[in-house]
């Protein structure tokens, strides 16, 4: 076993320890088909939760997406966010000459799964806040890859906003049914539509 | 009788286990004849089940226990506890305010209190939770500046840490425990102990589907009446009358002790499904898919209640 891998069962046991990390799956099996999975965003955990759910053969294909300034800051953050998640990398000060979607898309041509977040950033509000529209133009260009939505519920629980050191609170993700984008659907709807479906899978009372 | 009492300590706790596995196999098959020949009531069905793959689950990590020593005693329940009291705090009503004090709670109280235990400090045992944490508790809570719900939240964090650390620390402790000189033999206490709680449930458990009394408190539990709870105690007090010889009791001691195990462990039970109807109703509308389907707190909770009540009536009795 590599350093890498040991790395990230020892993560997926913390995460387990901690939160339990428990993944419903709701509207569609765990099965290692292409996916994009997206969820709300609450925590920095947010990641590391959905990752330590989805059972350990899909982790290796599954990829987070990164923000390449702050996670190739220092040795170790590259190192973690490249051996051991096997993370996108997407900078994020916009350049003329690129689509700021173009290493995601690379990522699904290569037959990659992705967890991305479409809000953006964290709401600590409860409710998410409106999608962002790359989960739409990822939508169109692969039509064939499944979009599942995730709740993430408790998250925020686990380590608020300004905290370091998580406290132990049980967390589960639900893996809701597969969205796809309609024929002739525009942009606003089908961003509405998904928000919709994350929403939905939201336990009640929480 | 003589040829027992000259075999080594480590023999007879090793042939306790062995009697303990042979009684739970029996057991479970008889189960598994009944609830094949009677298929009317699946819920009844699938309790009786979970029952009885936890009783073999708890009987799996109290042996894990006696093999690993005290110290793995302690690191074992210190374990448990954690699982516990992580249940407990995704059910209670916490808020962001609450942070700092659950940080205290997990990661310095509980492993505190597991040290303390083992280091067989029994008066700082006693008095560390009680005393000094109930005070701590609510001081950093304070200090974080949320008053809304302040009482609500912190009875919760303390009630908490009551049961799932210093209810389920006594069961290492008692382990370490020296009555009468009898040194070593600590784990036939827990032994006697863990016995005869469990001998209690399963008890009132088949007492209250043969008598089907009226139930004390519908709402919190349909099962639960009084006349099974005695019923659960006074087998508890048969079977650890019947065990007296592990101990270092007589046999009306043992009688006495089983009793008070026995009824406080399911008085304990009978509780916990107070807290779980409650959580489950008013903070979360599904609570098994967010605490997961087995519930580990209502698990131990027999325990949690009956081992504190135990060690310190023995104490107190024994001058130990």
């Amino acid at each position: 076993m590599s350093r890498a891998e040991f790395m990230g069962l020892l993560l997926a046991f913390i995460a387990r320890l901690i939160t339990g990390a428990q993944g419903h799956w709701k509207g569609c099996p765990p099965k290692a088909e292409q996916r994009i999975y997206f969820a709300n965003h609450q925590s920095h955990l947010d990641w590391v939760l959905i990752w330590a759910a989805l059972p350990r053969e899909l982790r290796a294909v599954t990829r987070p997406i990164a923000a390449r300034d702050y996670w190739t800051s220092s040795p170790f953050k590259e190192w973690l966010t490249t051996e051991v998640f096997h993370a996108v990398y997407v900078s994020r000060e916009r350049s003329d000459d690129q689509d700021p979607l173009e290493p995601l898309v690379q990522a699904l041509a290569n037959g990659d799964s992705l967890v991305i977040f479409p809000e953006g950033t964290r709401s600590s509000k409860g409710q998410p806040q409106a999608f962002k529209s790359g989960l739409y133009h990822l939508a169109a260009q692969f039509p064939e890859v499944q979009l599942i939505p995730a709740w993430i519920a408790n998250v925020q629980r686990v380590m608020p906003k300004g905290e370091v050191v998580p406290v132990p609170v049980l967390c589960t993700v639900t893996f809701g049914a597969p969205v796809e984008l309609r024929a002739h659907e525009d942009k606003g709807e089908f961003l509405a539509r998904a928000r919709a479906a994350v929403l939905e899978l939201r336990p009640a009372g929480s | 009788m003589i040829q027992w009492r000259s075999l080594a300590v480590e023999q007879h706790v090793a042939m306790l286990f062995l009697l303990l596995f042979i009684v739970l196999s029996l057991a479970t098959l008889s189960v598994m004849w009944v609830v094949r020949r009677e298929l009317e009531s699946s819920e009844r069905r699938t309790r009786l089940l979970r029952g009885l793959r936890a009783v073999w689950i708890g009987a799996g990590v109290f042996w894990l226990a006696w093999v690993a020593g005290p110290v793995g005693a302690s690191l074992t329940c210190a374990v448990l506890s954690f699982l516990a009291l992580r249940e407990f705090i995704t059910l209670a009503p916490t808020r962001r305010g609450d942070h700092r004090s659950l940080m205290l709670a997990f990661f310095v109280v509980l492993p505190l209190q597991y040290v303390v235990a083992g280091g067989r400090h029994f008066d700082l045992l006693t008095v560390f939770i009680p005393v000094y944490v109930f005070l701590a508790i609510p001081v950093l809570s304070a200090l974080s500046g949320d008053p809304e719900r302040f009482l609500e939240r912190n009875a919760a964090i303390q009630w908490g840490i009551m049961v799932c650390v210093y209810g389920l620390s006594h069961a290492p402790a008692l382990l370490l425990l020296d009555v009468r000189g009898t040194h070593g033999r600590g784990a036939f206490l827990v032994f006697f102990l863990v016995v005869v709680v469990t001998v209690a449930q399963v008890a009132q458990e088949a007492a209250s589907r043969h008598l089907r009394r009226r139930p004390v408190a519908r709402q919190i539990d349909r099962s639960f009446s009084w006349r099974a709870w005695l019923l659960g105690a006074l087998a508890a007090a048969l079977t650890g009358t019947l065990l007296y010889w592990v101990t270092p009791f007589v046999a009306p001691q043992a009688l006495a002790m089983a009793l008070i195990a026995g009824g406080a462990g399911t008085l304990g039970e009978f509780v916990m499904r107070a807290l779980k109807k409650d959580a489950g109703v008013r903070h979360w509308g599904n609570a098994p898919s967010v605490t997961g389907a087995v519930g580990l707190l209502d698990r131990v909770a027999p325990l949690c209640f009956a081992a504190p009540v135990f060690f310190h009536s023995v104490r107190w009795y024994f001058h130990a």
